[in-house]
C-alpha cells in the first residue's frame, strides 16, 4: 500500500507520520508537496499535524485552498482513506471533508500530554484491529482542539456512529467530548490526539500503530487477492 | 476603489473562551459593569470596482474564506473612495 504524506508549508509532524508508515509499518511512503496536482498514485492520503500557513486567519483556513485539497477531496469521494491528525484535522472541517469547526481550547492554553481515548466504534477502516470500547493512551498537542458542531450535526454523527474516538478526561472542551470522527462514509477521519506519535513502546506509547495497521489491513482486504 | 472594513466574531451560540477570560479580567479590575466580551477579528480590503456587484463579492469572500459560517458571523462597511 503507498501512502502520501501531504507537506504544506508550516507541517511539523510530517517525518513523524513518514516514520510510523515507512518503518514503523515498512508500507511504501513519500512525502507530497502541497502543489501537487495529481494524487492517484497513492492508496491512502495523511494530512499531518503543524501550523500550516502560520494558522493565520482560522487553523486550516488557507490550507484548505491548496493546489493538492483538490486531489484529496478527489481520493475521499473515490474511497480512499484519508486521515487528518491535528493541523490536518483542522484542514478536513475547513474544506467541509468532515462537519464541524475548532474552537480555541476551553483553558486557552496549549495542551501537551498524553490521554486516554476511548474507542467508541471499531467498524471502521480506521480501527479495526482495536476492541470496541478499548482505552488508548496517545499524545494531544493542541490550541485549538475544542470541537463544535450544531445539535443536527451532531445527531447525525451519533444516528451514523461517525464519533470514533472520545476523551475520557477532556482536556479542551471539545463537545461531547469528541477527539475524533469520521465522515458518513466512512473513509476520512479526522483527529486531535497524535496516533503518528504513539507507534513504539520506546516514545510512551504503542497504541497508536494499530489505527496505522487497521488501515493497511482493511485495504489489503479489499485490494490484494489471497491478502 | 473600495475600502470594506470586516468584521468577524464567533457566533452567538459558540461559546467564546477568549472574551470569557476577558470579560473576567475586567472584573477583576472592578469594571463590575461590563457583563460580556466577544473578541473577534477586524479586517481592511481594498477592492477595485468591477462588473460584479460589489455586495455580492464581499459575502462571497466572507463566506469562502474570511469567516466560517459553523461558528461565525460576519457584518461589513464599504466605503466609496478616489485616490488621487
Amino acid at each position: 500500500m503507498k501512502f502520501a504524506v501531504i507537506v504544506f508549508p508550516g507541517s511539523n509532524c510530517d517525518v513523524d507520520m513518514f516514520h510510523a508508515i515507512g518503518d514503523e509499518l515498512g508500507e511504501e511512503v513519500e512525502y507530497v508537496w502541497h502543489d501537487t496536482e495529481s494524487l492517484a498514485e497513492y492508496d491512502g492520503i495523511l494530512l499531518p499535524g503543524g501550523f500550516s500557513y502560520g494558522d493565520y486567519l482560522r487553523t486550516g483556513a488557507i490550507a484548505r485552498f491548496s493546489k493538492v485539497m483538490k486531489e484529496v477531496v478527489k481520493a475521499a469521494e473515490a474511497g480512499k482513506p484519508v486521515l487528518g491528525v491535528c493541523n490536518g484535522f483542522q484542514i478536513l472541517l475547513e474544506a467541509g471533508l468532515l462537519p464541524g469547526a475548532m474552537r480555541r481550547n476551553e483553558s486557552l492554553s496549549f495542551i501537551c500530554k498524553p490521554v486516554q481515548l476511548k474507542i467508541e466504534t471499531n467498524r471502521t477502516m480506521f480501527t479495526a484491529d482495536y476492541e470496541q470500547g478499548q482505552s488508548i493512551s496517545i499524545p494531544v498537542a493542541h490550541g485549538e482542539g475544542n470541537y463544535y458542531c450544531d445539535e443536527e450535526t451532531l445527531a447525525e454523527l451519533k444516528a451514523n456512529n461517525q464519533i470514533v474516538f472520545t476523551y475520557q478526561q477532556n482536556p479542551n472542551g471539545s463537545l461531547e467530548d469528541i477527539a475524533g470522527i469520521v465522515n458518513e462514509k466512512g473513509n476520512v477521519l479526522g483527529m486531535m490526539p497524535h496516533p503518528e506519535r504513539a507507534v513504539d513502546e520506546l516514545l510512551g506509547s504503542a497504541d497508536g500503530l494499530k489505527l496505522f495497521q487497521s488501515i493497511v489491513k482493511t485495504w489489503r482486504e479489499a485490494h490484494v487477492v489471497n491478502a | 476603489m473600495y475600502k470594506v472594513k470586516v468584521f468577524v466574531t464567533l457566533r452567538e451560540s459558540v461559546l467564546d473562551p477568549q472574551g470569557k477570560a476577558v470579560t473576567q479580567s475586567l472584573h477583576a479590575l472592578n469594571y463590575k459593569e461590563v457583563t460580556d466580551v466577544r473578541i473577534g477579528k477586524y479586517m481592511e480590503l481594498t477592492v477595485e470596482k468591477s462588473e460584479r456587484n460589489i455586495d455580492e463579492v464581499i459575502n462571497e469572500i466572507c463566506t469562502r474564506l474570511l469567516a466560517n459560517p459553523v461558528i461565525e458571523d460576519y457584518r461589513y462597511e464599504v466605503e466609496e473612495c478616489v485616490f488621487l
